[in-house]
């Protein structure tokens, strides 16, 4: 059998992505034995001019993870789309924005202005900004253009599957790359692939009650957390209504610690902003509008809580210009 | 009159959609820039609809439901009134003015209610102007579907 031909690459991300690939621990081996690499930044030197070279559909799968920030992730996916017969939105970033489209809620200028002009580190008397391109003596140095919004893979080019995950847990990661390289029968173009099909809080095993009553909210880093019980019941909030399972519960169950909504939407929900609001909003216990409004306000950032991986996706988007 | 605001209103059907219909069989006049969606409940209206209205057009959106301890299923009117307050506090997060949505109780009997909040919603929109939510991103950087 001839060798499955495999690229990996990172855009707007972390590197926790390509961490988690390598988190299958021996097995990374069988993969090496059933895959040839043609580009995998973190791991290997290869060249871009290496994967222009090759012709068009010439890479089985490729798993591209992180967000869409600048003009070089979008050459990059555009031309990784063009080399490869499968493309996969690998991780919360590629899949819905990740927590680099949380700068959705701010513009470029905003951002420049905040990094390098008013940030208490920052001295900067001229008030130097990047620029795109610079003229030295040698001739122009050029880098690449930061975009004014972050997009998730899929707005930028055609996506075969979706791989959720903050980073994705290593055990789908495998159950991917074992039914791409066995030749299973593939899912549908379009899927999610890697997680549930269920919201997390289906198959989570904290004790809840059925009609909870929150007088405030609390926030984690201020409060004993409970490991048994359900972590809106104990006024914090979780993103588990709202939030694909298939995560392992690294969170909720091993680490005691709210979801925060990386597996992004179950199926059936349009927006986990607006999901998550109508959730929330059956659990306080007020009618009169002044009780109401006091107990919203001890949930500070509702659209960076709510949205924290899927601002790309998310119905509103952006910030009003 | 195409400077007319869009509004989209969403209305519960046991108190203020017969509300809107009484105003309607007393050929009380009032503004057409209102379309009403009819809901069950106004704990039907989910945050989603009021985004999707917002997103695809609408200026403003008014959400009317049956007063407070009228509700046909109880609590609806008041799930209804909390995801109000909360959904007001993200809009602005998002730089939209909290007074394109609003949130009114109108009983199956205030027809002539119903018009006159009908025409002065209007006019607090006008007064905020077009909405017309920019599409999310550059069209040269993102690909045109």
């Amino acid at each position: 059998m001839s060798k499955l031909k495999v690229a990996v690459y990172w855009a707007a991300s972390c590197g926790g992505c390509d961490v988690a690939i390598l988190d299958i621990h021996e097995k990374v081996l069988a993969v090496n034995e059933a895959c040839e690499f043609f580009l995998w930044p973190i791991a290997m030197d290869f060249k871009y001019a290496d994967v222009e070279a090759l012709p068009d559909k010439h890479i089985d799968l490729t798993l591209f993870n992180g967000a869409i920030r600048n003009s070089e992730n979008k050459h990059i996916a555009e031309l990784l789309r063009r080399k490869s017969k499968v493309l996969v939105a690998f991780g919360s970033c590629a899949h819905t924005g990740g927590i680099p489209a949380l700068a959705n809620l701010y513009s470029k200028d905003q951002i420049f202005h905040r990094a390098y002009v008013e940030s208490p580190s920052t001295v900067n008397p001229q008030g130097t900004l990047p620029q795109t391109a610079t003229p030295v003596t040698e001739g122009e140095l050029t880098i690449p253009t930061m975009f004014d919004h972050v997009y998730s893979l899929d707005q930028v080019v055609d996506v075969e599957y979706y791989v959720p995950g903050c980073p994705p847990n290593p055990e789908r990661i495998w159950e991917v790359l074992f039914a791409v390289v066995s030749g299973a029968t593939l899912p549908p173009p379009g899927s999610v692939i890697g997680a549930g099909e269920r919201a997390l809080c289906d198959s989570c095993g904290r004790k809840r009650t059925e009609d909870k009553r929150i007088t405030g909210f609390n926030r984690v880093a201020t409060t004993p957390l409970d490991p048994d019980i359900c972590f809106l019941d104990q006024g914090l909030i979780c993103l588990g209504p709202v939030t694909r399972d298939g995560c392992g519960q690294q969170c909720v169950k091993a680490s005691n610690m709210p979801c925060r909504g990386c597996y992004g939407l179950p199926p059936g929900i349009t927006d986990q902003g607006a999901k998550m609001i109508a959730a929330v909003a059956s659990v306080i216990d007020a009618r009169e509008p002044e009780d109401i409004r006091k107990i919203v306000a001890t949930l500070p950032d509702q659209a960076g809580y709510y949205y924290r991986f899927s601002m790309s996706q998310s119905m509103l988007g952006r910030k009003k210009a | 009159m195409t400077n007319d605001p869009k509004i989209v209103a969403f209305l519960c059907h046991w108190c203020s959609y017969t509300g809107a219909d009484l105003a309607g069989t007393s050929r009380i006049k009032y503004t057409p820039a209102v379309r009403i969606v009819r809901v069950m409940c106004s704990g039907r209206i989910e945050p989603s609809f009021v985004l999707k209205a917002l997103k695809e057009g609408a200026d403003g959106v008014l959400i009317c439901g049956c007063h407070p301890g009228d509700c046909h299923y109880q609590e609806g009117n008041y799930k209804a009134l909390r995801r109000f307050h909360m959904l007001k506090e993200m809009l602005g997060q998002f730089g939209l003015e909290g007074d394109r949505v609003r949130l009114e109780w109108v009983s199956a009997s205030e027809g002539d209610r119903f018009a006159k909040l009908a025409d002065s919603f209007t006019e607090e929109i006008r007064r905020l102007g077009p909405l017309a939510w920019k599409r999310v991103g550059n069209e040269s950087e993102r690909r045109v579907a």
